[in-house]
């Protein structure tokens, strides 16, 4: 029971984080809070990749000085692959990364332009005087 | 805190600091090889020092070091230096990004590893570029 | 209206825990992703990486060898990403001079 909790309480509080950038999205009501959770949201997948590419006595994946000669000389190549934690998640966050980067950038110059046209970050405000645009021109 | 007056000090120091920043995160760029780094973060380093200099010290002296209009152009650069390459490779025989085949070398692995080197540089110019176009136009209409 | 809300996070809450629950150890060496051959019989990716990143491309960094080498493809999708971004932000937020609000 001790073996299962220590090996899974890092999922918990990743997926803790996740319904909290979600409640944050789906609750609030100015468009800036809602900008926000979704933020939390992607940096909590982030984490959870991270997370789980680790191995008990695994280095920072940089080949070490000698490790080549050893493989060159005739020794077995499995020696390496136990050392070095898992690459492959590392390299898709840095992708993910740079997406949460410009997603949120482009978010926030389109919250910038609702809020030039239509002076108000609140979502009910915003949706009664998109309402009243829509009557005033069908009139 | 008014806008108009920049605290001496801050402004200052800022620009003192920013051409070292620059200079950590060309060695962040070039170190991809054999340490933590490569093309994204010594990117963004660059960027962070530009945008330093224009929070602190903000209007004309935010302008002299970049000006605004060279950050697209910048971008669109870095992004023709990757593609550049791959279709160099193309064109002299090989398939789309298969490095071996450009013509700085005789051993195909090291030939590699300078392609690797190339799309690095590439990545890092347009990630500064695009991050210092897009804080420029969020911030168009406001006097500082 | 609130209470439903507040009802359908709970339970997606509770899924998400169930759902971690089912998921190998953290740490684990022999766990499904960094075997040498997967269940099928092919080799798994991320060991021929670690394997090979050395003297395929005489570097020591296999994250970088990685991200510009075999995934090279992934990472010009992503620079047309930022790019892409980048343009929205101009195209949006110009100054026009004809259109605006008398």
């Amino acid at each position: 029971m001790l073996d299962f909790i220590l090996g899974h309480y890092a999922y918990w509080f990743t997926f803790a984080l996740l319904v909290i950038g979600l409640y944050a999205m789906m609750m609030k009501k100015n468009l800036v809070k809602k900008l926000i959770g979704m933020t939390i949201f992607q940096v909590s997948i982030i984490i959870f990749y991270i997370s789980s590419s680790v191995k008990w006595g695994g280095t920072v994946p940089i080949i070490e000085p000698g490790d080549m000669e050893k493989v060159h000389h005739g020794m077995a190549g499995a020696v390496e692959a136990a050392k070095y934690i898992n690459p492959l998640p590392h390299t898709l966050m840095l992708t993910a990364i740079v997406v949460g980067v410009a997603t949120t950038g482009v978010a926030f110059a389109l919250v910038i332009s609702i809020y030039k046209r239509y002076k108000t970050l609140n979502e009910t405000e915003l949706l009664k005087r998109m309402k009243k645009e829509d009557d005033n021109d069908s009139d | 805190m008014t806008k108009k007056d920049n605290n001496p000090i801050v402004s200052l120091v800022s620009r003192a600091v920013s051409p070292f920043i620059m200079l950590y995160a060309l060695y962040v760029i070039f170190h991809g090889h054999y340490s933590p780094g490569g093309g994204f973060q010594g990117g963004t380093m660059l960027a962070a020092a530009v945008l330093l200099v224009r929070l602190a010290a903000g209007g004309e002296l935010g302008q002299l070091q970049f000006k605004t209009s060279w950050g697209m152009p910048l971008g669109s650069m870095g992004v023709l230096i990757y593609f550049g390459t791959g279709f160099t490779a193309l064109l002299l025989g090989g398939n789309f990004l298969n490095y071996h085949t450009l013509p700085l070398g005789s051993d195909p692995a090291a030939v590699r590893g300078w392609g690797i080197l190339l799309v690095e540089i590439g990545v890092g110019l347009a990630v500064m570029g695009i991050l210092v176009a897009i804080y420029d136009h969020l911030l168009e209409g406001d006097p500082l | 209206m609130k209470i439903v809300n507040y009802l359908i996070l709970i339970v997606f809450c509770g899924l998400m825990f169930f759902a971690a629950a089912g998921l190998p150890e953290r740490g684990d060496p022999n766990a499904p992703m960094n075997r040498p051959k997967s269940r099928a019989g092919s080799t798994e990716a991320a060991y021929y990486y670690i394997q090979h990143a050395k003297e395929d491309a005489h570097t020591d960094n296999m994250v970088t060898v990685i991200l510009a080498d075999y995934r090279g493809y992934d990472t010009l999708g992503e620079e047309t990403v930022i790019y892409t971004a980048g343009l929205i932000c101009f195209l949006l937020l110009r100054k026009r001079k004809k259109e605006e609000t008398p």
